[in-house]
């Protein structure tokens, strides 16, 4: 719908006033970003603190369903932009406000993006779909339906792969995967605000009628480490893919959790459903919590209720949500304003008098998808020789593996050498100011410029270590010029190091003597007086030669 | 000759008739449109018009003016009065539904087929009466109170009543009925109806006027407020076939705004003058001898078919079986559509919000029961019922499955060589208000639809001709239904019936025209809300 919105503006603020103190409720903590989720290993014990004999120990049992904003300019079914942040109501159509009279027109960039989605995780996609109407009040949905597709969804059937670290050391890779139920698109709501000093609630229809994909996974998954796993996997995919910004702080992604406890081979237990859940950290909290909670209610005889339950980010709880009108009956009915949606295999499959350009083609589409994550990382293994935990850490990490292959362009070192640098330096230190790899201080090319100072020998490794640091804190200065003010440089002056080496050798005459004796093992301790001496500005190779040389 | 009937003469014109005259500079675009205004205020106790806009239609009619005197009209609709009934949106107008929600409700936009009329130089003169949200078939059932049927103020049924013309009057018809009266009462010469299971054909067939319902998706529902989406369909309304296919000439098309529409055929620019009627064959459906259905009106429907007989058109007697199904599975259908649709108001974004708000939920049950009547509340709970989970198969299913065999029923008759049917359009002739009133809403909508709705179920094009008066001087009607986007041929035999019979146009009794302007009606006439 072209239609402009600022009638519909005009008409909603003459309705509803707007205080300053509504913007505040839209601060987002942007601190809170997941770093290595693979290592963050299940605080909660998922053992029943009572076993009994007999029986075989519960387990956990973890579906997850998935609303992932579709990333397009305008709303699913209407010309409105899609915008975060926006000014309230600034981004509302007619259609997306419910003015009598309007209809939806479905927007083909959503359908491709769902069908795009559906590629990736090895879906298939129905030729036709079709649209429905999910009937219940709420002041954030204008209709008081939401056009979702619930009998025939555009994709079934799918596969999400996604990896897990196990053993002590959180470094063995072990890959498993989880079934995508099916993909369905549906609108998003708006958002309401409550105000509670005024006792009024302030409608933003800005995400009204924007896209949505829910995807349904199967539950499959046994605990928080393995949904937080696949929720990280599939963020990254849906990135890669464009189809979703998957930021979960800023509600792009909503993970609601289906959490249940049984013994294996038994039925499944009666499942409760998480809300709540803003980050991968979080959902992995709450469905630990609910699982040992779920075993706890059952080990002291009593039983768990099929019930919606928030999760608590300050106490780490989930906490029954208020109940607000019982059992809903969504009284589906087929949208009658949306004829079936047609995707078709390929140009040729297109009927005669359809404008193949109008339609969603998936030959065109497969066409165009990108490299997915797992097919990243086994490139970076391939081409670089880095291990295959490295290559997680690579791509998980939004920005890294660019990062990564520029540095390694730009020197000539092994790329097995510059991945410690990447990993140990430069995330050890984002990670400890909570900094995301595109806010590092140093810039691919001046790392690289360091890595080859140490290769061609004018500055030794430990120094360098020592000038990253200096780097950090004054990104505005040149390697060069923090080498050359601390006086970092390499001392190649053969004559210069005999002097301090014979120094070092005067100073421990009793050490001469042990070595002399036929205990070599001592000559290391006095390489690291000449390191001592010398700040680390020599090569060990040479200091040893020399030593060795002196003493004999 | 009067001065009224002087007004008549030019307003009881064709629009391709009047739109020679404004073309020939016989008459202008503004004294056109004053003499419909005059017309409208003359013919106030029919109550036909909710909403008029004088201000905003002179100035349309003096730029309508200017481009007849230059000799560049638009098209042949420039400087045309015409009238919308008041569930198409109108930008900066009113549209009210007729019901309490949407009072003062003033919609930012459009309708496509309003637009596209403003756009061919069409001057809008006013908004339309209807039964509340188009749900009843007597324009009885709207907050501003019921439509007169003009004809009940014709020389001929004040000559036969002993009743004072306040008690004793007709009803129109609906829920299209205010558009109907002001067709038929030449204060517009095409108005917008809507036809969802007979809106436009019924008030048509009982105020005298030619009402066409296209095939659905050929006219956009865009700025529609719907009752049932599946079968909406605007209805044209004029005074003669012509002048219904020029509109739908100028309506139809493909809509980016609704996706249900279809590209339309390709139209002639105008129906054929000469036209072998041997060439078509004329299906009468045994089911539609139904029961109540009057004498009077089947002495139309046989003397009709007997024209086409003597013609030599082929008149053959066909069978629809599941049509006696149409009614309650329309009604099943009909309630769900309208209890989703009608989820929209809230009191949140428009329309009427109660001063209830000790709780949202509080809030929006009291604005609802305010803003609703009895009509729309009844099918809002109906259709809930219907759509709750454990009655879904059992209703709505049910009725989707029968309305695909009465859809299949038309077709095995159009693929078996029938061309069009023909079919009476109500059981009987325009009820006395009186009468009417006696029953309720639902039972009336299931009497009155039995003969148009089926066309709605199978989305088909349907025509209402008038073709005489009864003996208590109310005009009688008869429906020819057409297959899917055959809507011309369907208009070019329609044509061929209209010549044959010649049926005359509404005269006013005297004493009807020196009626006192009722005070609420005169309220109402500004002609922009808010």
């Amino acid at each position: 719908m072209a239609a402009s919105s600022s009638g519909y503006y005009k008409m909603l603020f003459s309705l509803r006033k707007y205080t300053n103190k509504s913007q505040s409720l839209y601060l987002i903590d942007t601190n809170f970003v997941i770093r290595t989720i693979w290592t963050s290993g299940s605080k909660y014990q998922l053992k029943p603190k009572v076993q009994t004999k007999s029986l075989p120990q519960m387990v956990g049992v973890v579906g997850l369903e998935i609303h992932a904003q579709i990333q397009s300019t305008s709303k699913l079914f209407s010309g409105s932009h899609v915008g975060f942040l926006a000014p309230p109501n600034s981004l509302v159509s007619h259609f997306d406000a419910s003015l009598p009279g309007t209809l939806p027109v479905l927007n083909r960039r959503c359908v491709e993006a769902a069908v795009l989605t559906g590629l990736a995780f090895n879906c298939t996609i129905n030729r036709k779909s079709l649209f429905d109407r999910k009937h219940y009040f709420y002041a954030d949905m204008p209709a008081g339906y939401q056009i979702t597709q619930q009998r025939l969804p555009i994709a079934v059937d799918g596969t999400l792969v996604y990896s897990l670290f196990e053993g002590r050391r959180k470094n063995q890779v072990v890959t498993k995967s989880v079934k995508i139920k099916q993909i369905q698109l549906e609108q998003d709501s708006g958002k309401s605000l409550h105000d509670n000093e005024q006792s009024q609630t302030l409608i933003d229809l800005n995400r009204a009628g924007v896209g949505l994909m829910e995807l349904v996974m199967e539950p499959e998954m046994c605990c928080g480490e393995e949904a937080a796993a696949a929720v990280r996997e599939l963020q990254l995919i849906l990135q890669a893919l464009g189809t979703c910004q998957g930021n979960m702080a800023e509600g792009q992604l909503r993970v609601d959790a289906n959490v249940s406890v049984h013994r294996p081979g038994e039925p499944m237990g009666v499942r409760t459903e998480v809300k709540n859940i803003n980050s991968v950290r979080h959902m992995a909290k709450a469905i630990d919590y609910e699982i040992q909670r779920q075993m706890e209610v059952l080990q002291s005889g009593g039983t768990v209720l099929n019930e919606t339950r928030a999760f608590d980010s300050k106490s780490g709880n989930t906490i029954p949500m208020r109940d607000k009108e019982g059992l809903q009956d969504y009284r589906f009915m087929p949208e009658p304003n949306l004829p079936p949606l047609f995707v078709y295999e390929s140009e040729a499959s297109v009927p005669a008098g359809v404008d193949s350009a109008q339609v969603v083609v998936i030959d065109r589409l497969s066409a165009q998808l990108p490299e997915l994550p797992s097919v990243r990382r086994t490139r970076l293994v391939e081409t670089y020789g880095v291990l295959r935990e490295h290559s997680f850490m690579l791509v998980n990490e939004d920005g890294l593996m660019d990062y990564f292959e520029s540095v390694v362009q730009m020197t000539k070192v092994e790329p097995r050498k510059v991945i410690g640098w990447v990993m140990n330096e430069l995330m050890g230190n984002l990670n400890l100011q909570n900094r995301k790899v595109s806010q590092s201080p140093i810039s691919p090319c001046a790392l690289a410029e360091l890595i080859n100072l140490v290769e061609s020998g004018h500055i030794s490794s430990s120094t360098a270590k020592q000038v990253f640091q200096e780097m950090w804190k004054a990104p505005e200065k040149t390697v060069g010029q923090i080498v050359k003010e601390q006086d970092l440089w390499m001392i190649n002056d053969k004559e210069e190091l005999r002097k301090i080496c014979q120094k070092i050798v005067d100073r421990h005459t009793e050490e001469v003597q042990i070595i002399r004796g036929g205990n070599k093992k001592v000559l290391n301790k006095l390489m690291g007086e000449v390191q001592r001496e010398t700040k680390g500005r020599t090569d060990p190779v040479q200091v040893k030669d020399i030593l060795e040389e002196m003493i004999s | 000759m009067s001065a009224s009937s002087a007004a008549n003469a030019m307003l009881g014109l064709s629009i391709r008739e009047v739109s020679q005259a404004l073309r020939d500079g016989r008459v202008s675009a503004t004294e056109l449109c004053k003499k419909c205004i005059n017309q409208i205020q003359r013919t106030h106790y029919l109550n036909a018009y909710i909403t008029i806009t004088e201000e905003m239609a002179m100035e349309q009619a003096q730029r309508a003016d200017n481009r007849l005197r230059t000799g560049k009209p638009l098209g042949p609709l420039d400087g045309i009065p015409f009238s919308v009934k008041d569930n198409f949106c109108t930008d900066n107008i009113k549209t009210t539904c007729a019901s309490n929600m949407l009072k003062g409700y003033v919609p930012p936009f459009n309708a496509t087929v309003v637009q596209k009329l403003l756009d061919q130089g069409a001057v809008l003169v006013g908004k339309t009466n209807l039964d509340e949200f188009a749900m009843g078939s007597g324009s009885a059932d709207g907050v501003f109170g019921p439509v007169r049927n003009p004809w009940s103020y014709a020389t001929q049924y004040r000559e036969q009543s002993k009743e004072d013309p306040d008690s004793d009057w007709a009803i129109t018809g609906g829920s299209s009925g205010g558009s109907a009266a002001a067709v038929a009462s030449l204060s517009s010469f095409l108005a917008l109806g809507s036809d969802t299971g007979g809106s436009t054909r019924n008030p048509g067939s009982l105020c005298g006027v030619v009402a066409l319902k296209p095939s659905y998706g050929l006219l956009s529902r865009h700025g529609l407020i719907p009752l049932v989406n599946s079968m909406d369909v605007p209805g044209i309304m004029t005074r003669s076939v012509h002048d219904a296919a020029t509109v739908l000439r100028i309506l139809q098309g493909r809509d980016e705004r609704d996706s249900t529409t279809v590209q339309a055929p390709d139209t002639p620019p105008s129906l054929p003058e000469h036209f072998d009627i041997r060439d078509i064959c004329v299906g009468i459906p045994k089911e539609y001898h139904a029961p109540g259905l009057s004498k009077d009106i089947l002495a139309q429907w046989s003397r009709v078919a007997d024209m086409f007989e003597q013609a030599g058109a082929r008149v053959q007697e066909v069978s629809l079986p599941h049509t006696q199904h149409s009614i309650v599975c329309y009604h099943v259908l009909c309630c769900c559509e309208v209890a989703s649709n009608m989820a929209r108001f809230d009191g949140l974004e428009y329309g009427h919000r109660s001063a209830v708000d000790s709780s949202t939920d509080a809030m929006y049950a009291t604005t609802r029961h305010e803003g609703f009547n009895n009509v729309v509340r009844r099918r809002i709970l109906s259709g809930n019922y219907f759509l709750l989970k454990s009655n879904y198969e059992r209703y709505f299913v049910k009725a989707q499955q029968t309305r695909r065999l009465i859809t299949e029923d038309f077709k095995t008759i159009f693929r078996s060589g029938i061309d069009v049917l023909l079919t009476p359009t109500t059981l009987s002739d325009a009820a006395r208000y009186s009468d009417f009133i006696q029953e309720d809403n639902r039972t009336r909508s299931a009497q009155e639809d039995v003969f148009t709705q089926p066309v709605n179920m199978a989305g088909l094009p349907a025509v209402t001709v008038p073709t005489a008066l009864s003996p208590r001087g109310l005009p009688i009607g008869l429906q020819l239904i057409g297959q899917t986007l055959q809507d011309w041929k369907l208009l070019t035999v329609a044509h061929w019936i209209e010549k044959q019979l010649n049926f005359p146009l509404v005269c006013f009794h005297e004493d009807s025209n020196k009626r006192e302007l009722d005070h609420s009606v005169r309220e109402r006439t500004h002609t922009v809300g808010l």
